[in-house]
């Protein structure tokens, strides 16, 4: 299939053809048309493609091929915990008892998937150190604002109505910005110092009595753990602010450290990255918040609670900032990380992390030869290198990841975070052998020399792919979002 | 204890302690404060083997009861409609469940493309020129319009008809507070959007109606006579809610001139499971383009003029944007978009008219048995595949005796609208049979008395 176009499912369509056994009409028919005004009869079908069951497999069997996953080969695309997803949690998520169960169904007759969620929201607290933990957030970025939309109502109930502010790091994930706005808040920078950890100088300045929150990611998203986390706890708290953890780089200190034993008031999980979620090819996620135990009246409603012995979700929560997602969360998603959660137990947890920094620091020891390592110190899961050195040859950052392409490799993140100059975030993942990541780093150093040799090879990789760059440019500026016959 | 996920053995972690320089992985914590060490193993349940996790979690499935054991009658947002198998097996190719974002496009064409074709599917039904790769469900995806035609109207009341599904309304609501949106909610009269109501709290603060078409009892509102009445408003938009299954029979709201139509695609090959993940859409006009939420792939060519697909229009999101960002959305669902863009592959152009009209044949046959049978049904308006009867007894008492014979009942419509006490909102799609509507009916019966 090289260097063709693939057809579009539209392309493939031809009148006639179906995919689907509809049941029978086993009841009198009558006339629909009567009923409604001809203006509210669709007239037009929607255009569909018309596909035999072969070549719906065909098409998506061959996209599939397109595509590449953790399955496929390693992906150490950091901040985003590519770990190996367990084909247990898949087969057990499509079980008839929890994949086809209402939520409106009493519960009464759902206990046991309600056991499962207590279960999963008891341990999520053990492993955050956190008072309560709420499942309904679907991803990161729904966790980040309710966790502050809990933090504003928090502040609210004290009658303080003037912390209008929420301090984010430079490096923060671009979410964490973006939630404060959604939820209201202005978002305010505090500086990264030399090491690469919070400059608790800045810190001092940035907060006031307008501030709402310092949302942190710990370690950082440069994957290094802030020391200096209890003084940044006490000058936030200090000041009446509360302190908002980002959970997404957990997979770094599970059984070593509980953000709720560093002082933080809130957290969320991303269960889709250190509990196997899978990604899905971008979603869904599932994004639990927890709580210490001052803000837990504002946890969103329904909360699940055991009463008399029996599961059931209590709504009458005159404080709690309401529903933030229809239904209890993506459980589905819940239950892949219960999943793997009774798999590692506490041992294989601590395992996880102590394995996944391992992986992290043995690699980046190596490549460091090669590539500029702007905050030398140990790292936790993940470590950030700078193409600069690169770069001054012309080969970019961009060009490097392009050329790992070729040699079937997921570059790692780039140009993430921003406070690094061409950068390569990359995460191993406990789950990869040392083969692995031997094979990855031998093929960075190679590519180091490439673009010292060769810098023409790197920069017009990829050289191997179905697909060469893409004009983005002209996607963007003339663009095509949908398929036009 | 051995864990068949971690391959690091002891040979490999001395090999790489030693290329580290350090003794203990221990040292590669020591920047952990002593005082926020963990010091004690975490209170967790004994690590389980495969076999007797399975074991133990289809013990506790089995404890539930499920929608295939039973005949489903209940809705209300979440259906149980028939999923055809090649979806699971699609879904379940590990090249599209373990890969995540495209950022990539040279080795992420399948998803891209995926997702190009779920925007156009998802564009044909709604009526709408543009759609989105996915939105967590419908529910936040209603709230994310919500809040766009408030920055775009720079206006901040918003009405919302009481026929929009409870929980998508709290979800508004708590949504709305960011930007301190003053959320109206219009009256319904027998289950309809109450017109006179909405005509009388328009005005030209409006940001946006907020419809559900068809609602959440069923009915189908109309849609040309909220559409004149928002015209009189200038710059007031029209946010449309919609089953998009109900969209193979019923005129698209792009027709009625809506500017963002958002809704839930579990109908096409989602199962219910417990209420997620499902998956959102969002589908709006040309001009709203560059505000729309979430991520979009668009169509290009690579450097051989080969056609191709990547995420474009970025500037919108919060990887780029930050705090300027129009949605601090991120990961999505895409994978549930893929399932539905299977299931919408195998129903085709005409299955899907077809499939409508089967929900709407039994559903009308159930309620014809009803009012037969002497129950007063909520309203005799034009409905989809739900309507409301009115009970003598509690529903949630009426569902617990149903149960014990293979039936999960209606939705109890008390929780939601005080107001209708003993009303129960059944749902008929196209798997139920007439044995199986038959007996509900003769077991409603036998309980009403
Ligand atoms: C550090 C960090 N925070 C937040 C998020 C957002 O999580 P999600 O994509 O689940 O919304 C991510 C993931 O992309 C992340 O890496």
């Amino acid at each position: 299939m090289a260097n063709k176009d693939f057809p579009l499912i539209f392309e493939r369509s031809k009148e006639g053809r179906t995919s689907y056994s509809l049941p029978e009409l086993d009841v009198p028919e009558v006339n629909l048309d009567d009923e409604f005004e001809a203006s509210y009869v669709r007239k037009t079908a929607p255009n569909l493609p018309e596909v035999s069951e072969l070549e719906v497999m065909r098409h998506y069997t061959g996209l599939s091929n397109r595509n590449f996953g953790v399955d496929s080969g390693f992906y150490p695309l950091g901040s985003c915990t590519m770990k190996y997803n367990p084909k247990i949690n898949e087969d057990v998520a499509r079980l008839d008892g929890f994949s086809h169960i209402h939520p409106y169904q009493d519960s009464s007759t759902v206990q046991g998937a309600m056991e499962m969620l207590y279960d999963l929201q008891t341990s999520l607290s053990e492993i955050t150190g956190m008072h309560e933990v709420s499942l309904q957030p679907a991803a990161g970025a729904q966790g980040e604002w309710t966790g502050l939309m809990m933090i504003r109502a928090y502040h609210e109930a004290n009658g303080d109505f003037n912390r209008t502010k929420v301090i984010v790091p430079d490096s923060a994930h671009g979410t964490n910005p973006a939630s404060a706005t959604v939820a209201g808040f202005e978002a305010v920078t505090v500086k990264s110092n030399e090491k690469g950890l919070v400059d608790l100088e800045d810190l001092k300045q940035v907060v006031g009595e307008d501030t709402a929150a310092l949302m942190l990611t710990n370690p950082n998203t440069l994957g290094l753990f802030e020391t200096e986390i209890v003084e940044m706890a006490e000058i936030v708290h200090e000041a009446g602010g509360k302190l908002y953890y980002d959970g997404a780089n957990l997979n770094a200190i599970m059984g070593y450290a509980r953000p709720g034993d560093m002082g933080f008031d809130v957290v969320h999980l991303n269960l889709h990255k250190t509990f196997t979620g899978p990604h899905g090819g971008g979603g869904p996620g599932s994004g639990p918040v927890g709580v210490s135990e001052e803000l837990e009246a504002f946890l969103p409603k329904p909360i699940l609670m055991k009463k008399d012995d029996k599961l059931v979700f209590e709504y009458d929560r005159p404080q709690s900032i309401g529903r933030v997602k229809p239904y209890y969360g993506n459980f589905g998603i819940n239950l892949r990380a219960y999943t793997y959660i009774r798999t590692m137990g506490a041992e294989g947890l601590k395992k996880v992390s102590e394995y996944a920094v391992l992986n992290a620091n043995y690699m980046m020891r190596q490549l460091e030869k090669e590539y500029d390592l702007p905050y030398p110190q140990h790292c936790k899961h993940e470590f950030v290198l700078s193409g600069r050195r690169q770069k001054k040859l012309g080969v970019r950052t961009l060009d490097i990841a392009k050329r790992l392409l070729d040699y079937g490799y997921h570059p790692p993140t780039i140009y993430f975070p921003l406070n690094v100059e061409e950068a390569l975030m990359v995460e191993p993942t406990e789950t990869e052998s040392k083969e692995t990541l031997d094979g990855f780093i031998d093929i960075m150093l190679s590519i180091s020399e490439e673009a010292k040799n060769d810098p023409e090879l790197v920069q017009e990789a990829p050289h191997n792919t179905i697909v060469k760059r893409m004009d983005e440019t002209t996607a963007a500026r003339k663009p095509i979002l949908r398929y036009e016959d | 204890m051995e864990f068949r996920y971690l391959p690091m053995t002891d040979q490999d972690k001395k090999d790489m302690l030693t290329t580290i320089g350090v003794e203990s992985t221990d040292e590669l914590f020591s920047d952990i404060p002593s005082k926020v060490r963990f010091n004690r193993e975490l209170n967790l349940k004994r690590p389980a083997n495969e076999a007797q996790l399975k074991k133990e979690l289809t013990d506790m499935a089995n404890k539930n009861a499920n929608l295939k054991n039973n005949s489903s009658f209940l809705g209300a947002g979440v259906y149980d409609h028939f999923i055809p198998s090649v979806v699971d097996h699609v879904i379940s190719r590990s090249e599209f469940y373990t890969a995540y974002t495209p950022y990539q496009p040279e080795i992420s064409q399948g998803e891209l493309q995926a997702i190009f074709e779920f925007q156009t599917m998802i564009s044909e039904l709604t009526g709408m020129p543009i759609a989105n790769s996915s939105m967590y469900d419908g529910g936040t995806s209603l709230a994310e319009a919500v809040n766009l035609s408030a920055a775009q109207t720079k206006r901040k009341k918003i009405l919302v008809s009481k026929t929009v599904h409870p929980e998508s309304r709290a979800v508004i609501k708590s949504y709305a507070k960011g930007p301190n949106l003053d959320i109206v909610e219009i009256d319904h009269k027998n289950g309809v959007t109450d017109l006179e109501h909405l005509e009388s709290q328009l005005d030209e603060n409006t940001a946006s109606v907020v419809i559900q078409y068809p609602n959440f009892f069923g009915q189908v509102e109309k849609l040309d006579r909220v559409r004149d009445l928002i015209s009189a408003q200038k710059k007031t938009m029209f946010i449309v809610s919609s089953n998009p299954l109900a969209l193979g029979y019923l005129t698209p709201p792009g027709e009625f001139d809506a500017d963002i139509v958002v809704g839930d695609t579990q109908v096409f090959g989602i199962p219910a499971q417990f209420g997620g993940p499902h998956c959102g859409y969002f589908a709006t006009t040309k001009k709203l383009m560059r505000k729309v939420p979430g991520r979009l792939v668009g169509q290009t060519t690579d450097e051989d003029g080969v056609r191709g697909f990547v995420l474009t229009l970025q500037a919108r999101e919060q990887h780029i944007r930050r705090d300027k960002a129009t949605s601090n959305i991120c990961s999505n669902q895409a994978l549930n978009a893929l399932a539905s863009s299977v299931a919408m592959s195998s129903i085709g152009k005409h299955g899907l008219k077809k499939m409508a009209t089967l929900n709407m044949q039994k559903a009308r046959y159930a309620k014809q048995k009803f009012l037969d049978a002497g129950f007063e049904v909520l309203s005799d308006a034009p409905f989809f595949n739900e309507f409301a009867i009115k009970l003598t007894k509690s529903v949630k008492e009426v569902n617990a005796r149903l149960l014990e014979k293979g039936i999960i009942g209606g939705y109890d419509l008390s929780d939601a609208y005080p107001e209708l006490n003993h009303h129960m909102l059944v749902a008929v799609t196209e798997i139920r049979t007439k044995e199986e509507i038959d007996a509900f009916v003769k077991e409603l019966g036998d309980i009403h008395g």
